[in-house]
């Protein structure tokens, strides 16, 4: 009794990181099947059809090739933008600071729905072709708040006596952001990064009013739903939270053993 | 030093930053600001009498027209976003305290699994709960063993939608209270139990007050995906169970009536600027991320 006392919070919080999971394992699962009719939801008979043929349905590695390259270049230009803002934020005192702090957290507190509308009522008034240029812009204007946020956290955790001692050591503001405040906020902007990726690679709701008739991976798995999800798409969707888990448990790792060295060695 | 060189580095600083800020404030400006003006303008749009066509005005009816027609949707948004949010806080809560505070070296990696559901598919993720809640499933059957259920089953009622909402949203919660948690001195709360103070009285004095900043971020950043949303109605829910996302999205794209859509998102917009001020006001924290 008393062990399981000492030990629930620890149980609780496991199950609570399991029940995060039961759906993707779901969706895991439902990868290998070989549905009974059109709708993959329940499970009938063991199959490997759809790993062994990713693209075999029409359009899928077209909507899924597309939402990669959107999220990149989204990702990167979001990234190079957020970083920017949350420089001047932490680093500087300036007048309307405030007011550009609000402006980064009102995207985050506006629904989707609100901002795919008004970006799509901008889009009509000026008479823009919707498609490939629309959808990027939305993805890059939703992801900068959550980058910038991201940033802003691991540059408030940052010693700023190492910055000053640079300064100290005639380094100019450039050499001290190159060789002393960029390479440690490096791993802060990576994991930004990574959860811009992520945001952009799978968002569905600003998306489906910025793109017209073209096609994305999650705008693909929608218009799919009505007829019967196919399990392709289960198996493309695995892949890439496979990578991704692998990706940052091995990245954890590495930068964990390192962080223990320079510790012993110092 | 005399005043004007001290001055001069000053201003150059403050040139440096509003470079720095430029190029993503003007994004930002462009493609957010811009639009929820234009969106504005949109709301008070008159109709021409032929579908999707609409000529600028000042047409108030059209938020008349939203409430009366949507209220029912505004509700249901609000009510089942609030009591996903408090279900996320419950379930959220233990586990950011155990990561925070318990985990030693395995908070690196539970970190990391919190964030891992970003890069599963959200649309699948939903529609994973079809199966996990079908009527044949063990958690219906088991419910209904109890008589638990009013409506005999969970897929296609408003549980369902609730649910899915507590689901998906569940990491916006995780990560700030975590956040906050992460902040706490251990030996605060240590400091509760020297003084004789039980488990529970050390978490209602010292750990929850101090843990607030995250509670705040973290139901927010929860309620408000939650009541614009309207994947987790559309999938899991029926007919009946439809939020003001819903509305929103048929509206403007479906039958393309710009004015109400834009009504609706005005409508939304402000009532969680509302609900959030003075649930900010009465929480009494400001510092929000």
């Amino acid at each position: 009794m008393a062990w399981l006392r000492s030990k629930l919070l620890g149980i609780v919080a496991v199950l609570v990181l399991v029940y995060l999971f039961v759906p993707i394992a779901v969706v895991a699962v439902l990868s290998f099947n070989d549905p009974e009719g059109k709708f993959n939801i329940s499970w009938n008979e063991f199959s490997l059809s759809a790993w062994g043929n990713l693209c075999g349905v029409a359009g899928v590695c077209q909507s899924f090739i597309l939402s990669i390259e959107i999220a990149l270049i989204a990702t990167l230009i979001a990234t190079v933008f957020g970083t920017m803002i949350a420089l001047a934020l932490v680093r500087y005192r300036f007048r309307g600071r405030g007011a550009a702090n609000s402006l980064i957290f009102l995207p985050m507190a506006t629904p989707e729905v609100v901002l795919g509308a008004s970006l799509l009522a901008l889009y009509l008034n000026l008479r823009l072709p919707l498609g490939f240029w629309t959808i990027l812009i939305a993805h890059i204007m939703f992801t900068i708040s959550f980058i910038v946020v991201a940033v802003k956290a691991r540059l408030q955790g940052m010693d700023p006596r190492l910055e000053e001692a640079a300064q100290d050591l005639y380094a100019s503001p450039w050499q001290t952001f190159r060789f002393v405040t960029f390479p440690l906020v490096l791993p802060g902007i990576l994991g930004a990064a990574l959860l811009g990726f992520a945001l952009s690679f799978d968002d569905f709701i600003i998306s489906n009013f910025a793109s017209g008739t073209t096609v994305t991976f999650p705008i693909f798995i929608w218009g799919a739903a009505q007829r019967g999800i196919p399990v392709q798409v289960y198996a493309l969707a695995t892949l890439v939270f496979a990578l991704a888990l692998v990706g940052t448990v091995v990245g954890q790792i590495v930068s964990s053993r390192r962080r223990r060295k320079l510790a012993a060695s110092s | 030093m005399t005043i004007a060189a001290a001055v001069g580095p000053a201003r150059r600083r403050a040139r440096i930053a509003y470079l720095l800020l430029l190029p993503g404030v003007a994004w930002l400006a462009i493609f957010f600001i811009i639009p929820l003006i234009s969106l504005f303008f949109t709301s008070l749009q008159v109709s021409t009498g032929s579908s999707g066509k609409y000529k600028a005005g000042f047409n108030w009816r059209n938020y008349v027209e939203a409430l009366s027609e949507y209220w029912e949707f505004f509700l249901r948004a609000l009510i089942y976003a609030g009591i996903a949010t408090v279900l996320a806080l419950v379930i959220a809560y233990p586990l950011a305290y155990f990561i925070a505070l318990k985990a030693g070296r395995w908070r690196a990696l539970m970190l990391v699994l919190v964030v891992a559901p970003f890069f599963a598919s959200f649309l699948l993720r939903t529609y994973a709960w079809k199966t996990i809640l079908a009527d044949d499933a063990v958690i219906t059957q088991t419910l209904n063993a109890l008589h638990l259920l009013p409506d005999g089953r969970i897929l296609n009622t408003s549980i369902a939608v609730i649910a899915g909402l507590t689901y998906n949203f569940l990491p916006f919660m995780i990560l700030p209270l975590y956040a906050a948690l992460d902040k706490i001195d251990p030996r605060l709360i240590e400091a509760g139990s020297d003084l004789y103070a039980s488990p529970f009285t050390t978490f209602r004095k010292v750990t929850w007050p101090l843990s607030m900043p995250g509670v705040v971020a973290g139901t927010l950043l929860t309620f408000i995906p939650a009541a614009g949303d309207y994947i987790n109605a559309e999938l899991l829910g029926s007919t009946k169970d439809k939020m003001i996302g819903n509305a929103i999205q048929t509206n403007f794209i479906e039958f393309r009536d710009y004015p109400m859509a834009s009504a609706l998102s005005f409508i939304l917009m402000a009532s969680i600027l509302i609900i959030v001020t003075v649930y900010i006001r009465r929480a009494g924290t400001e510092e929000l991320v």
